[in-house]
């Protein structure tokens, strides 16, 4: 570089001025921080059952280390049409699946293989960090659709029609949610879906958290009557089956479609990493029985938050999905971020500030589940005693459970 | 039922009322069920899980092979009642294969065991023969790895 100019000279505007995720500012303030229970984390707190890890050894052991066609493993795409068609869908593995690095891999693609400069996507908000940022790059513009709580932290047909313009290309949808833990009803669904219709638009339906739907079941948009043909189903390992580090992923969808995603994906990813693909099988082939396991584990940390938080007075929605609480701290007079901070300060507690899933998430902080009960409990306790001092009253401590610091009385109180 | 039962197993300290809360019931109702699993024996006991050797307790573990000749109309009952009746004896399992009866024992020393099985197991009428073999070392104990090396290596927080 000459003296007189600085990399920011060179750096695409674009780049340039997109915002860092609000989850990273917010993780240097925690690792700094010493003795943190964290509900912050995005991911399952259990490792990769063993079986798949185990397959994923075998497979190197083998010498199973090379390239696979850039759609991935057919052995793969095919156990991925067998899963999908549990909703009736199907798909032919030979070009309507692709394999992608993490389902953030296959929102990039579809994103930049559907949007030109000026295009519209809609986004629900709150949601995950990556859609606006992707859509930004993409030189598309992001129309929000805002949620709130006392609407459940869902989008109506409604609304969607009135965010629509001449641009508008796609619609996003993640539910389960991240951060709300919201889930859709298929009525509302079914709605979207007649807009969708009308509008001719491209649904991207981000299931990730597909599997972890405790209230009713999950409705899969693209198995809507008619909605094949227009959604990228976008799905992936790392929620269902504790594989966030392994980063796989698939796109499902229109075989064209699929095929201009491949397009980039053969140029800048060529294939997922085959050690990946391999354990992804053994998930789907035998994965089922651990993860309804963590599924129903999960579910238990999630009445035990929802009662913690009823408990400290926090409004919040009972989520239906994912691992997240989102409650609403506006109560205590902190913003999210001061909420966040000022929690991690003083009671050693990590949540993420609303904020960082967008403006209408302020006045919120998003609760991981993803912890031990031991965690939870002692972090709740920690966040009640936080919330009284800022002059919310809490109705009741949270009950014995996980409480370290005092013997439960046991279950031997029952018989007695 | 069978989720309280699974909640239990792995932490049997839990209160009634912290179960409820988990399965979404009463508690009135966990309390219950609680009750009558414990009346019906399908809950035996509720103990810890104790890594003598961390506690600094020298204890031998034993796990005998146990031949057996069963008896008319009780089979391996009578041989295997008067086995456990001993309080060295943590647990008897009947087993198939070579031999009929696994005996798990107890004791302060090798020697100690090795007295016990001699002149107390091997003597028992109906026992054919024994085969001792000494426990060396437990990794895993009822489903827990006892020097868990595994830490939560996920990031603080994450998107």
């Amino acid at each position: 570089m000459n003296t007189n100019t600085s990399w920011d000279d060179f750096i695409n505007p674009v780049v340039r001025t997109i915002p860092w995720s609000g989850i990273r500012k917010f993780f240097d303030l925690v690792v700094e921080t010493p003795g943190v229970i964290s509900l912050g984390v995005g991911e399952p707190d259990f490792v990769t059952p063993w079986h798949i890890r185990e397959a994923c050894i075998y497979s190197l052991e083998k010498g199973y280390t090379m390239y696979t066609s850039n759609y991935g493993l057919l052995e793969l795409r095919q156990a991925i049409a067998q899963e999908l068609s549990r909703t009736g869908l199907k798909y032919n593995p030979q070009n309507e699946i692709l394999a992608t690095v993490g389902v953030s891999e296959a929102l990039d693609l579809a994103i930049r293989a559907l949007i030109s400069p000026g295009d519209e996507v809609l986004v629900p908000e709150p949601s995950y960090v990556s859609y606006a940022p992707c859509i930004t790059l993409a030189g598309g513009g992001v129309v929000s659709l805002p949620t709130t709580l006392e609407g459940n932290f869902r989008i109506s047909a409604d609304q969607v029609e009135s965010a629509i313009t001449p641009r508008t290309k796609a619609l996003i949808l993640c539910y389960p949610n991240n951060p709300t833990g919201a889930v859709m009803d298929r009525k509302t669904l079914t709605g979207i879906a007649e807009v969708a219709e009308r509008h001719n638009l491209v649904v991207i339906a981000d299931d990730i958290y597909e599997n972890l739907t405790y209230v009713g079941e999950h409705t899969c948009f693209a198995a809507l009557p008619g909605m094949q043909e227009r959604t990228i189903l976008l799905n992936g390992f790392s929620k269902s089956y504790a594989m966030t580090g392994w980063r796989l992923g698939y796109a499902a969808g229109n075989p064209d479609f699929i095929g201009y995603m491949t397009k980039i994906h053969q140029y800048t990813m060529l294939c997922a990493p085959i050690t990946a693909q391999m354990a992804a099988i053994e998930a789907l082939k035998n994965g089922r029985p651990a993860m309804k396991k963590m599924v129903r584990e999960y579910n238990r940390r999630r009445l035990l938050v929802i009662h913690a938080l009823r408990d400290i007075g926090l409004p919040c929605l009972e989520p239906g999905g994912a691992f997240y609480a989102f409650p609403d701290i506006s109560g205590t007079g902190l913003s999210s971020e001061e909420f966040a901070a000022q929690l991690l300060q003083e009671e050693k507690v990590a949540v993420v500030p609303g904020n960082a899933f967008g403006p209408c998430g302020e006045g919120f902080v998003r609760c991981s589940y993803a912890a031990s009960m031991e965690d939870l409990g002692q972090a709740f306790r920690r966040m009640t005693k936080f919330v009284k001092s800022r002059g919310m009253r809490p109705r009741k401590i949270f009950s014995s459970v996980t409480n370290t610091e005092q013997t439960s009385p046991g279950p031997k109180e029952a018989a007695g | 039922m069978k989720e309280v039962l699974e909640i239990l197993e792995s932490d049997a300290r839990l209160s009634a009322a912290d179960i409820a809360i988990m399965l979404n019931k009463e508690k009135s109702e966990v309390q219950e069920v609680i009750k009558e699993l414990e009346s019906n024996k399908v809950i035996l006991k509720y103990i810890a899980l104790v890594n003598w050797e961390k506690a600094g307790e020298e204890k031998v573990l034993a796990m005998i092979e146990v031949r057996v000749a069963p008896q008319r109309d009780k089979g391996f009952d009578t041989v295997a009642e008067r086995i456990y009746r001993f309080p060295q004896v943590r647990s008897v399992h009947l087993m198939s294969g070579d031999y009929d009866l696994a005996v798990f024992v107890e004791g302060k020393n090798m020697r100690e065991v090795s007295h016990f099985v001699s002149t107390k197991l091997a003597t028992i009428e109906g026992v054919l023969s024994t085969m001792t073999h000494f426990i060396l070392k437990t990794y895993k104990q009822d489903g827990v790895v006892l020097e868990d090396v595994e830490k939560d290596r996920r990031l603080l927080v994450s998107p």
